[in-house]
């Protein structure tokens, strides 16, 4: 950054001053800013125009790729037309509700294994082989099983949900307790902690970095198990859209429904990140974070 | 424990009182050997006999690696050891003793609490209702100079700063054994001066018994009544040095210049020259 500054006055040989200085800073970060922005403009004016115009103009089949102003079609539709299975806000609720019950189940179950298998050496290594084996298999095809034994209800959804976000939140969990400042733990035993104590003040709040950092991601997955459960079979929900319009090769409604998760998930996503920052007002501000506002 | 708690002022000398004796530490045959990755045994120290009189304090200097460290654990009851006793106050140590404080040279502090919750952690730890618990962490932070910094995290303040969060935290119980593990090792020089000169205004006025670890002479002969030289590796006690400088002492940087402090610190160093020579000497054999 500093190298833009440059100061035409100086190289005539007249005396810089502080206002001119701050004036030139002033002018790079704004441009700079300027930049950025109509860099971020020209990425989906380049894809979704490319997009629209190359299946317009026939080189591409629109009929297998869709076409964004069928896409903004299907959209409009869905929202005013409602689907065959009841309006698009209750199917939306039915998706959110699964993925937020699946996200809070598997979020619960990851702290609570992770704290207690990252303190306890034993039990670390009594499961860590099954762990292991259990994270190697394709869990997505679990949701097959869950929808055969659960029936088209919303548990199977929940379920599977619960365990795509299961092992994230664990396995971070677990490493956030591994990682804990050792020193810390003997100094705040000598001072007379008990183990729970020790769990409240040093283990569980040193954890909290790495289970917070693991929820963005889980939320992700929270969504695509209740979507590729619903996918496998359901009487209400986003997926359940997806399907259907998949069968009548309904391409733009199959992205108009895509593209109302991902606002859903980036919503999701600003609630995390406001939670991050409250949780972890502690953390001295990153290099990395400074740098990308 | 509610009585150790509560908020007297220390500032009268420990001897009058009856639990002085509870200060005392006894290490006799110390021995302890730890179990190598490759699943060797490993002598850390060995026979290591030596006693802290009641509001002593004494310094254990050493090489680098001679077990000074792992002496310390024992004492607070971290570690148990491989064969000899310590007792604190005349009972063998069980578990973790009772009224003693740690300082490592790493602060230990809750990076994800402010200044003021960092102290507060040994009052609320013993069980101190949260109100006094506060009151009693607001008055150390005064003592150790640092009012009007409770709400700052610790990443937020210097080095030194954070030194002064670690004594007041260790303090605040008025712990009856003090341990540091070279607590101001990390230090610039400056920093550590003013901190050694802070350590000794408080120890003065609770008295508590200290053992300190450190590989600093000058440090060492600066601040402590004793001063006992270990071995290189296995560590066990070579010699020990009374140091008669008057007290108190005042300024540490002030004492360097005494003539008696250089005669002793010249005999100390005699003593230590071929261990640290020797445990150089190791170290470069095995690199």
């Amino acid at each position: 950054m500093s190298s833009t500054i440059a100061n035409p006055a100086s190289s005539a040989g007249a005396v810089e001053t502080e206002s001119d200085i701050q004036l030139a800073a002033r002018r790079a970060r704004r441009r700079r800013t300027a930049l950025v922005w109509l860099g971020r403009l020209l990425v989906p004016v380049i894809i979704i125009g490319g997009w629209q115009w190359f299946t317009s103009a026939g080189i591409v089949d629109k009929f297998f790729f869709g076409q964004p102003t069928g896409v903004c079609h299907a959209l409009v539709d869905l929202f005013t037309k409602g689907t065959a299975f009841g309006s698009i806000w209750l199917n939306l609720w039915i998706t959110i509700k699964e993925a937020l019950y699946g996200f809070l189940l598997g979020t619960g179950a990851g702290i609570v294994f992770g704290l207690l298998l990252g303190q306890n050496r034993f039990l670390a290594e009594v499961f860590g082989p099954y762990i292991k084996i259990a994270n190697s298999i394709p869990r997505i095809i679990l949701g097959s099983i869950f929808v055969v034994a659960f029936g088209l209800g919303t548990f199977p959804k929940v379920l599977l949900a619960a365990v795509l976000v299961f092992f994230i939140v664990f396995f971070n969990a677990f490493q956030g307790v591994r990682e804990v400042d050792q020193n810390l733990v003997a100094n705040v035993k000598v001072l007379g902690a008990s183990p729970l104590q020790v769990a409240r003040h040093v283990t569980i709040p040193s954890a909290l970095t790495w289970i917070i950092a693991s929820l963005h991601t889980a939320f992700g997955f929270a969504i695509i198990g209740a979507l590729v459960a619903e996918v496998l079979g359901a009487q209400h929900g986003i997926g359940l859209i997806i399907v259907q319009a998949q069968g009548q090769f309904d391409m733009d409604t199959v992205f108009a429904a895509m593209l109302i998760m991902a606002v859903v998930t980036l919503v999701a996503e600003s609630f995390l990140a406001l939670l991050e920052k409250r949780v972890l007002s502690w953390r001295p501000p990153s290099r990395s974070e400074a740098q990308a506002i | 424990m509610a009585e150790r708690s509560s908020r007297r002022l220390a500032a009268a000398p420990a001897a009058d009182d009856v639990s002085a004796d509870a200060a005392r530490i006894e290490i006799s045959g110390l021995t302890k050997r730890f179990l190598t990755p490759r699943g060797e045994p490993f002598t850390a120290i060995r026979d290591v006999t030596f006693t802290v009189e009641p509001g002593q304090f004494c310094a254990i200097v050493g090489p680098t690696g001679c077990g000074k460290s792992t002496t310390l654990g024992q004492v607070s009851g971290l570690e148990r050891p491989s064969a000899g006793t310590v007792k604190v106050g005349g009972r063998e140590v069980q578990g973790i003793t009772r009224g003693v404080s740690f300082m490592f040279q790493a602060d230990a502090l809750f990076p994800w609490k402010t200044v003021l919750g960092n102290v507060m952690i040994g009052p609320t730890l013993t069980g101190t209702p949260r109100k006094d618990a506060i009151a009693l962490a607001r008055d150390w932070l005064r003592r150790v100079g640092l009012a009007g910094f409770e709400d700052r995290y610790p990443h937020q303040l210097s080095g030194g700063m954070r030194k002064r969060v670690a004594m007041a935290a260790a303090l605040i119980n008025q712990p009856k054994i003090l341990l540091m593990d070279e607590p101001f090792g990390a230090l610039d020089v400056q920093t550590k001066a003013i901190m050694q000169t802070e350590l000794l205004g408080l120890w003065e006025q609770l008295r508590p018994s200290v053992l300190f670890i450190t590989h600093d002479l000058d440090e060492a002969v600066a601040l402590a009544d004793r001063v006992f030289i270990m071995t290189s590796s296995p560590g066990s006690i070579k010699h020990s040095f009374d140091i008669d400088l008057p007290r108190p002492r005042g300024e540490v940087q002030e004492i360097r210049h005494e003539p008696r402090f250089l005669e002793l610190q010249n005999q100390i160093w005699a003593s230590l020259k071929d261990e640290v020579e020797r445990a150089y000497a190791q170290t470069a054999g095995a690199a």
